[in-house]
């Protein structure tokens, strides 16, 4: 079980740890200075989040790795973060969709896993669900904003959202025996939270005059460690220091 | 320092003299960080809970404790990290929120409960003027903790100490 619930904490820490190294890229380039400090404050939160995670992971693992051996010295093979969480930041409508997909996605699922069974993956999430808040209210503001704002915003944002709607569907792609969690009220079920999911977004997108498409071939993979060519590059530049110093202290 | 017998008060009104790193008008006493005191086997364990899970300042405090404790007497030291519950900002002190205001941050306005319902208030008190007549600039500030609000009859811009 201990194996099991290890994974599962990859998976949620990974797609926190990756989406915060994303846009934290936009610090120091973001369109002004409020949005700059937005950005900047929910990628900490997202990497407060995935310490958290990835230490309790570490502790359940039992091999003495800790929170930083678990990010630096796991190669993409061994990360579980959903395919979205890599993808480019784009423009700004193009990393606010993606942020507004994801955490819609969060608020759901963390809210559920803080009625845990595990006490501490509940607590952790119990937390994170304050923070998840604010990053939803955000990003929903921006979408909205970008969709209703001017003929260039709305474009901006339907190229986003082609760019994106195709990796949404891995983030409902479960670990291979999370059925077992679930049944042991560890985790919520992915496929109810995806319903309330897709409710959530069609009525984002329709405020923003954006209809969600039928059949469209949705990519997968995450759930078994398998990567768009993004992550490599993005891991590359994450782990470059702490694997040419591997004893350095701050 | 070997007594067994912990004196909590103490204790607290030590580490009551460390500042916030990020506002050191108030102290982590009033923050609400330090959760509890313990003594087990020689060893002092402080039980802490972060404000924000990304909290950049939680390190320092940690630091600071530690410090604070071998200066007085204590050698072993643990600090162990809760996340339940949660860190609200309903912990905050009356006297506390009026030396944030004293500072020039605006305390956080009302309950969590509603905040997280309607979303941040649409004016808050200008810490410097006082007038109500203030906006939203932003719902991020300097630091995880705080948003921006401008005053429009001072047309001051301050921090709001968010309320969760
Ligand atoms: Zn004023």
């Amino acid at each position: 079980m201990n194996e099991l619930v290890f994974k599962y904490l990859l998976r949620i820490s990974d797609s926190g740890l990756i989406l915060a190294q994303r846009i934290s890229a936009w610090t120091g380039h973001g369109p002004f200075l409020e949005e700059d400090l937005a950005l900047t404050n929910i990628a900490l939160d997202l990497f407060g989040r995935s310490r958290s995670l990835l230490d309790y992971a570490g502790n359940l693992e039992g091999k003495g790795r800790s929170e930083d051996e678990l990010a630096f010295f796991r190669n993409e093979r061994h990360y579980y973060n959903h395919l979205i969480c890599e993808q480019p930041n784009g423009d700004y409508a193009q990393t606010m969709l993606r942020q507004a997909f994801v955490d819609a996605f969060e608020l759901l699922l963390y809210t559920e896993l803080s009625k845990s069974k595990d006490q501490t993956l509940a607590a952790i999430a119990a937390k994170s669900v304050k923070e998840i808040t604010y990053h939803k209210r955000h990003s929903f503001s921006w979408v909205k904003r970008f969709g209703n704002g001017t003929q260039e915003s709305f474009t901006r944002l339907q190229n986003a959202f082609h760019e994106l709607w195709p990796y949404t569907g891995d983030m409902f792609e479960p670990i291979e025996g999370e059925t077992d969690l679930v049944k042991n009220g560890f985790v919520p079920d992915l496929q109810k939270i995806k319903t309330d999911w897709e409710k959530i977004i069609k009525d984002l997108l329709e405020e923003c005059n954006i209809r969600l498409p039928e059949n469209v071939y949705m990519h997968s993979g995450s759930a078994k460690a398998l990567h768009t060519e993004h992550l490599g590059f993005i891991l590359a530049e994450m782990q470059s220091l702490p694997r040419a110093y591997p004893e350095a202290k701050w | 320092m070997n007594s067994s017998v912990l004196n909590k008060d103490q204790i607290l009104s030590w580490l009551h003299e460390i500042p916030d790193p990020e506002i050191p008008v108030i102290s982590i006493v009033e923050l609400g960080v330090i959760r509890d005191l313990t003594f087990n086997d020689n060893t002092l364990e402080v039980t802490i809970t972060p404000t924000y899970s990304g909290c950049p300042a939680m390190k320092q405090m940690e630091e600071d404790v530690i410090k604070k404790l071998n200066e007085k007497g204590f050698s072993k030291i643990n600090i162990n990290t809760v996340y339940e519950p949660a860190w609200t900002t309903d912990w905050i002190s009356a006297e506390a929120r009026l030396k944030l205001q004293n500072y020039g941050i605006a305390p956080p306005e009302g309950s969590r409960d509603k905040t997280a319902l309607m979303g941040e208030p649409k004016s808050v008190t200008c810490p410097r003027c006082k007038s109500k007549n203030s906006e939203m600039v932003s719902q991020f500030g300097s630091t995880a903790c705080k948003a921006l609000y401008k005053c429009k009859d001072c047309l001051e811009v301050f921090d709001y100490f968010k309320c969760i």
